[in-house]
């Protein structure tokens, strides 16, 4: 997972804490002071965030026209290009591959690294399970690696000259497919993601689940339910609004996967240079010196991601409100 | 850490009388706590699958480069002390100055746009301004942009004015932190109390006095989480460095690394290089985690439910 500093979500606010809100939310008015707090905030996002967008816009919109045989100092201009840039990417086959990549790369990777957050973060708090504090640590512990270093890591277990797996195989005299094969290397790169992200995910879904009153549990063990039915009718519906965050952020990461394939593409020859929308736009605007057309490719990006993880709250948002009106 | 139980008052009573026998065998009984084969492996085996590659590279790395392929991979050799002094002599040590860099982008950063976010959170929870809602609403849309729309037209712009190739390329972009703003209007919006301030004004104390004497002493668990998030998003951060930067005397350790694994494919020694210097990078942090890790549970519990 490529950016883990915008992944957990703002769980409901438990009913005992409403009146401390509340309280809590009175203001105070003095004119200049909170203008000086927020000030250095406001510079940083002016000028990293907001600067750069509007910049990237108005470069989208742009074209270099070469006049005569493009020599010479004025023999480039820029030029008005209106949506032609835009055009140009939504039509690029590259680029249009690379996109459905990064969208079965997310396919793989996010249900399977957030089911096995929730199924580990149920299992964490079973009180029927040993050896938790050693599991959740371990779980986490991929947290602290950054991508770069765990593609390191999995590249070489993915080597057949260092990989366990493929040493088993040739003593059982099979021979396993090569995974940073072309047909494989999406599974390659979305195991690196899941090993990754799972932990942190289950730390943050674990999180709600640490706040149920255990009388809860009692209430319900008294009226027959097993732990199973504890899971799926108490704890899952708790951390629904965690689920659906990590969720988002999860999508949000994986459509700009980067790290990975950039780390992996000296070990196999199955990952090209525009193997994932990222790395074709990086291409366009470092190697190709396009910065036109990768303005526009990123601003695809950003909105295609946008209308997702908007259309998907919108989504899930209809559906608790059904649940709630029945 | 474990299971949240608080001691109901039932629970204690049954603890101290002579008559709780009886009643912790209901208990018991009620609700089963017997160890569960299954839920346990299965923990076990996310364990399993989580410590494997650190494992790994932990082997890997005591392995001279020429059995690196030659021998079973989980099979360990006596070489780690050379290969770690490889890695710091490696061109009159890069790594080191590699590590460096680290710290000062992701502590030195991250320090900073703690104290950034920590100033812009209070002042959305504490005051009320013109643009306020405003402000809040651009942090609010920064939280869920994604980065990619940024790296570009951040080189394009840092590059009219001679800052690519620079510290300051990696390190300014890194200090805004839309996330840890939001996450600071939580925390202080639940742990500084309105009343406080009211009463430090009216003891003659200056508003930023205020800030700095009470305000950050009431919210630093919270701060210590952002402080962490933020960490941890620019050591992961690899494009933008990548971006930005030329000279690999400014590199962080993880582009670093990754340009010694693509002269890897002409000098297969150079693995080994790349296998230690991952080691090397991981187990600082490894050990960073452990210790504070009471931060990425307590805190992200006070402030999910704080909210």
């Amino acid at each position: 997972m490529t950016n883990p500093t915008v992944t957990v979500p703002a769980a409901p606010v438990p009913p005992g804490r409403r009146a401390d809100r509340r309280r809590g939310s009175r203001t105070l008015h003095s004119g200049f002071y909170p203008y000086l707090f927020i000030a250095p905030a406001a510079v940083c996002f002016l000028s990293f965030m907001a600067i750069p967008i509007v910049y990237a816009i108005w470069v989208s919109f742009r074209t270099v026209k070469v006049s005569g045989l493009g020599l010479g100092s004025g023999s480039r201009t820029e030029v008005w290009a209106g949506l032609a840039n835009y055009s140009a990417v939504l039509s690029d086959p590259e680029f249009l591959a690379s996109a459905r990549r990064a969208l079965a790369y997310g396919a793989v990777l996010v249900p399977v690294m957030l089911g096995l957050a929730l199924l580990f973060a149920l299992l964490l708090d079973s009180r029927r399970a040993r050896a938790r504090t050693f599991s959740r640590l371990a779980i986490f512990l991929p947290y602290a690696v950054p991508a770069v270093i765990s593609s390191v890591l999995w590249g070489f277990l993915y080597l057949r000259g260092t990989s366990p797996v493929h040493w088993l195989a040739a003593k059982a005299q099979v021979v396993l497919p090569d995974a940073l094969s072309p047909d494989l290397v999406l599974f390659a790169i979305a195991n690196i993601g899941i090993w990754g992200g799972t932990g942190f995910n289950m730390i943050v879904l674990y999180t709600p689940l640490k706040a149920i009153p255990s009388e809860l549990y009692e209430a319900a063990t008294l009226d027959g339910a097993s732990e199973f039915q504890i899971a799926t009718r108490i704890k899952i519906p708790m951390v629904l609004p965690s689920l659906i965050m990590t969720l988002v952020f999860s999508v949000i990461a994986t459509l700009q996967v980067f790290a990975e394939p950039m780390t992996l593409r000296p070990m196999t020859n199955g990952i090209s240079s525009t193997w994932s929308p990222l790395m074709k736009i990086y291409r366009d605007a470092f190697v190709q010196n396009d910065i036109y057309t990768a303005s526009a490719g990123s601003i695809i990006v950003a909105l295609a991601t946008f209308v997702i993880s908007f259309g998907f709250l919108r989504l899930v948002r209809g559906q608790a409100f059904a649940q709630e009106s029945r | 850490m474990s299971i949240v139980s608080p001691s109901t008052p039932s629970a204690r009573s049954s603890a101290s009388g002579p008559s709780s026998a009886p009643r912790l065998e209901r208990r018991s009984g009620g609700m089963s706590n017997k160890p569960s084969i299954l839920t346990t492996g299965i923990l076990l085996i996310g364990a399993a699958y989580c410590l494997f590659p650190v494992l790994w590279v932990v082997i890997a790395s005591t392995k001279s480069s020429s059995e690196l392929f030659s021998t079973f991979t989980l099979a360990p050799s006596v070489h780690l002390f050379e290969n770690i002094g490889d890695l710091f002599a490696y061109r009159d040590g890069l790594f080191l100055r590699w590590g460096w860099n680290t710290v000062l982008y992701a502590v030195g950063g991250a320090a900073v746009s703690t104290f950034v976010s920590a100033a812009a959170g209070y002042g959305l929870a504490k005051y009320d301004f013109r643009g306020k809602q405003l402000f809040f609403s651009a942090i609010l849309a920064g939280v869920l942009l994604p980065a990619v729309i940024l790296a570009i037209p951040q080189y394009l712009l840092f590059a009219k004015i001679g800052l690519t190739d620079t510290y300051w390329a990696v390190f300014l972009p890194s200090i805004l932190s839309p996330y840890g703003i939001y996450l600071s209007r939580i925390y202080a919006g639940a742990a500084v109390p309105t009343e406080m301030i009211e009463a430090a004004r009216t003891d003659g104390a200056g508003d930023v006095r205020i800030f700095w004497q009470f305000g950050i002493p009431m919210m630093l668990p919270g701060l210590v989480t952002i402080f962490l998030f933020q960490f941890v998003g620019i050591w992961n951060n690899y494009m933008l460095p990548y971006i930005m930067l030329g000279d690999d005397g400014l590199f962080p350790i993880t582009v670093g690394l990754s340009t010694l694994l693509n002269q890897g494919s002409s000098q297969p020694a150079m693995y080994t290089t790349v296998i230690t210097g991952s080691l090397v990078a991981i187990l600082p942090l490894i050990a960073l985690f452990f210790v504070l890790q009471r931060y990425w549970q307590v805190d992200l519990a006070a402030g999910a439910t704080k909210g």
